[in-house]
């Protein structure tokens, strides 16, 4: 057993880490967080500079990573920084699509990505979807060499800002069936697709997309018509293990945070973390945090492995943060008083990452019924 | 032992909840459902639509002008109007200040300010904590130096909920700096629009501005502002404090909370069924409804102990710990109910315009409300005061 990372690791951590630390501070984000594209271009091109991007991508994708420890490297230290940019969006769910199913000349997208050259989002999940993968109501028609997309995708992160929305939809097959989904890709000022832009509570963008007949050549479709699941599952896979991650590391900030506040202010005449009241909760979320690392590390382990045990364990990651986020953010909150409340305070914005994470890809009550039913399986 | 109520309380729940049908404008029960800002004139409108009925000022003994409701009854009306999401009656003149004046006031102050409560024409605010002193609230800074017939007021205020709309503050203030920290403390009404008092907003996490900071530079305040004695306003304060943590409990609140959750659970769709069939969502739901069934009974054990007579004591610390729990327990089942839907910006999701909120009915404003009422475990007086309160009393003064 070692669970040390490897010198590559250590370095990209290391550096990412420097990087946030000096240049996302937490004015630079309150900023972002106001701006009308919810990210920062700026920010965007060192990320890319660094080789951020490409550490999420294997070599034969171009990258120089992309195995689990890489994803959960990275989404620990964007965690720890709560950086908005949409990494998990351009890079995990759109880039991670197109590598896996795209053609030559579709596969030059990733380049672009891997550079920092190009915005992608995944529009996947419906009105009525929730958390569930394979519920596809959107309908891709075929007509002679076109292709026309009708239907509507719920929160798409970062869609106004991508240059292409990877789009599902059915082909084939009962509305929540795995087989006849497909995945095109769709210029985001492509004829037909408007969007309903908002902003997020924790930061960043998305949007309602509704797709009124929207007409694509065949060569937008990423891989086999109606066979595009697999590779879905492929990517949420990584996804998860990236938030969980990032959870993770906004974890460590918020009680590290909550730790350094105890020491430091003062009622009744001396510190309030002399309380053991607040002494033995501080204690309790040390511990947890302990818990979620070793959930993500069995998480970022399995990743390459079985599917079943690496859904087992991703679904186990994602319930025990999910529990532990919540005591983690809300007590955070709470040993602050009031000043955790306030909007500008770093800890406010931290703490929304952890709880608002439980609302993509499915809260710990979701996890855990997929939980039982791949032990069931 | 008999739970269920009296003929006559049974006919005053029908009173209210007829009133209610009949006086509480739709657009603002609609607000209030949704998850909307008010105003001050949507707040303005029903305390005037309250006080036409009578029914403003419901722990206000009769010869003040209140109801001389018994606590059944104030209860039921509470209970009533979040069932049919009434607007919150904003606490700081009527069931604060009020009381205090109503016991310690001069025969002056109370012919001069309660009418103005019950009328709408001061707006209070509360002047308590500082940024030094929260929890330990006797450690307040902002001073007070009586110079001839004026005391000159310099500090800070913080957390002043709706200060911006307020034309009136209480504050506590120092005004002897040598004495015991609790014994130089005085209990002074200032008019915020006198010279040197300047409101910052702070806006909250889920991105309102319900606080502010108050600042105070040299501002003038006449003696006969004061109320009582001087040195003497920390035995207010503590009374007020009392009253601050009536209906702390929130049962209404959380009957209507939990309707919300439901509401959203029967709409939302988990693999093609309604969430609120899911075994896992379901469970969690019942739990909270166990939880405040107890509570709503416990709170109405400790009403009618007070009803008869006897003051709540510890009893009043406990309902606030549990009330706050469960609240924030339904917040949490709303937020989750709600799904991706949880996502958006409420502040841009609700309020954008001409546009439908974003997302099936109801769930733009969870999310917010969610990290909004993180307060509630915050502020008057912490929860974990509050433990430290029954612990003291239960543990004989050793904790
Ligand atoms: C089944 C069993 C087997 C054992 N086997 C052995 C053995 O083989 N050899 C041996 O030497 N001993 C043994 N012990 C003794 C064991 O180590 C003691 O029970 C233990 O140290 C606690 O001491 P106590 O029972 O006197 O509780 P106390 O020390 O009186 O504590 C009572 C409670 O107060 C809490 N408490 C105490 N101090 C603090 C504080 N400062 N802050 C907060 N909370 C506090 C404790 O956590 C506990 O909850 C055994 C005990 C048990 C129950
Ligand atoms: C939304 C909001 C609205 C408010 N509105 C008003 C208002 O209108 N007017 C007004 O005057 N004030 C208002 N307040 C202030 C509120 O009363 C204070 O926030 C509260 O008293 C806590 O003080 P603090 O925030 O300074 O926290 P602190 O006192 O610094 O406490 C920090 C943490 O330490 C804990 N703690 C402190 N002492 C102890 C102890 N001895 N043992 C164990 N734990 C301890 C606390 O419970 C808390 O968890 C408001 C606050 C909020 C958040």
């Amino acid at each position: 057993m070692n669970f040390d990372l490897t010198e590559e690791r250590q370095m990209l951590q290391d550096s990412l880490r420097r990087f946030l630390s000096d240049r996302y501070t937490t004015s630079v984000r309150n900023e972002i967080l106001e701006s009308e594209a919810g990210y920062s271009a700026d920010i965007w091109g060192q990320l890319a500079e660094l080789g951020v991007i490409g550490a999420l991508f294997s070599e034969e994708d171009g990258g120089f990573g992309g195995a689990g420890f890489d994803i959960s490297t990275v989404f620990e230290e964007l965690g720890r920084a709560g950086v908005v940019e949409p990494l998990l969006d351009t890079a995990l769910l759109g880039g991670g699509l197109i590598a896996a199913l795209g053609d030559d000349s579709q596969k030059e997208l990733v380049e672009e990505v891997i550079g920092g050259a190009v915005q992608l989002a995944f529009a996947h999940g419906e009105p009525t979807s929730r958390y569930e993968t394979s519920r596809v109501e959107t309908t891709a028609t075929v007509e002679g060499a076109e292709i026309i997309l009708k239907g509507q995708k719920a929160v798409v992160v970062n869609a106004e800002a991508a240059d292409h929305l990877i789009v599902s939809a059915r082909e084939s097959g009962a509305v929540d069936a795995t087989d006849g989904i497909s995945l095109f890709l769709v210029p985001r000022d492509a004829t037909g697709l408007s969007l309903r832009g908002y902003a997020l509570l924790a930061g960043g963008r998305a949007a309602e997309v509704d797709l009124d007949g929207v007409r694509l050549p065949a060569t937008a479709r990423l891989g086999a018509a109606g066979g595009a699941y697999a590779a879905i599952a492929d990517v949420l896979a990584r996804a998860e293990v990236a938030l969980a991650a990032e959870t993770l590391g906004a974890m460590e900030t918020a009680t590290e945070l909550t730790r350094q506040y105890l020491l430091t202010r003062t009622q009744f005449g001396r510190p309030i973390g002399t309380f053991q009241a607040l002494q033995h909760r501080v204690a309790e979320l040390l511990i947890e945090l302990e818990q979620a690392r070793s959930a993500v590390i069995n998480a970022a382990g399995h990743l390459e492995g079985d599917a079943r045990l690496r859904d087992l364990n991703i679904a186990a990651a994602r319930n025990l943060i999910g529990r532990a986020g919540r005591l983690v953010a809300e007590d955070s909150i709470q040993m602050h008083g009031g000043i955790a409340m306030t909007q500008e305070y770093e800890l406010a914005h931290i703490a929304k990452r952890i709880v608002m994470a439980e609302h993509r890809f499915g809260d710990a009550d979701t996890q855990l019924e997929r939980f039982l039913d791949l032990s069931a399986a | 032992m008999d739970l269920s109520y009296t003929a006559e309380e049974q006919a005053f729940r029908q009173e209210v909840r007829s009133f209610l049908e009949e006086k509480l404008p739709k657009e603002m029960s609609d607000a209030v459902r949704e998850g909307r800002g008010l105003g001050k004139e949507g707040h303005d409108r029903w305390h005037a639509i309250l006080n036409e009925q009578g029914w403003l000022a419901p722990n206000w003994p009769k010869e003040f002008g209140g109801c001389g409701w018994n606590a059944v009854q104030r209860h039921i009306f509470e209970e009533e109007c979040c069932r049919a999401h009434a607007p919150r009656i904003v606490p700081f003149g009527l069931s604060m200040l009020a009381p205090v004046l109503q016991k310690f006031g001069s025969k002056e102050q109370q012919d001069y300010y309660l009418p103005k409560i019950l009328n709408g024409e001061h707006w209070w605010c509360q002047g308590y904590s500082e940024p030094g002193a929260g929890s330990d609230l006797a450690s307040l800074k902002t001073k007070a130096v009586r110079e001839g017939d004026h005391y000159i007021v310099n500090g800070q205020k913080t957390w002043t909920t709706l200060g911006q709309y307020a034309n009136w503050i209480f504050c506590l203030v120092r005004t002897d700096p040598d004495a015991k920290q609790q014994e130089g403390i005085s209990f002074l009404l200032i008019d915020m629009d006198t010279p040197g008092i300047e409101v910052r907003p702070i806006i909250l996490l889920d991105g309102t501005h319900e606080v502010n900071e108050v600042w105070f530079t040299d501002v003038k305040v006449p003696v006969e502002n004061l109320v009582g004695e001087e040195n003497k306003g920390w035995t207010y304060a503590k009374y007020l404090l009392t009253h601050e943590r009536t209906n702390i409990a929130g049962v209404g609140f959380s009957q209507a909370g939990l309707e919300t959750v439901k509401r959203l659970a029967r709409s939302q769709m988990h693999k093609g069924r309604p969430l609120i069939e899911n075994p896992y969502f379901a469970a969690r739901v019942a739990q909270a409804e166990i939880d405040l069934m107890a509570m709503s009974t416990t709170n109405l054990r400790i009403i009618s102990a007070a009803a008869s007579g006897q003051a709540p004591g510890v009893e009043s610390s406990m309902l606030k710990v549990k009330g706050t729990e469960i609240r924030q327990e339904i917040n949490d089942l709303a937020r989750r109910a709600a799904g991706v839907y949880a996502m958006p910006f409420a502040s841009e999701a609700v309020e954008g315009g001409n546009e439908p909120p974003i997302g099936p009915e109801g769930t733009a404003p969870v999310a917010a409300q969610y990290f909004n009422n993180r307060k509630l475990s915050i502020f008057g007086g912490s929860n974990e005061i509050q433990k430290n309160i029954i612990a003291k009393v239960k543990m004989g003064g050793r904790a």
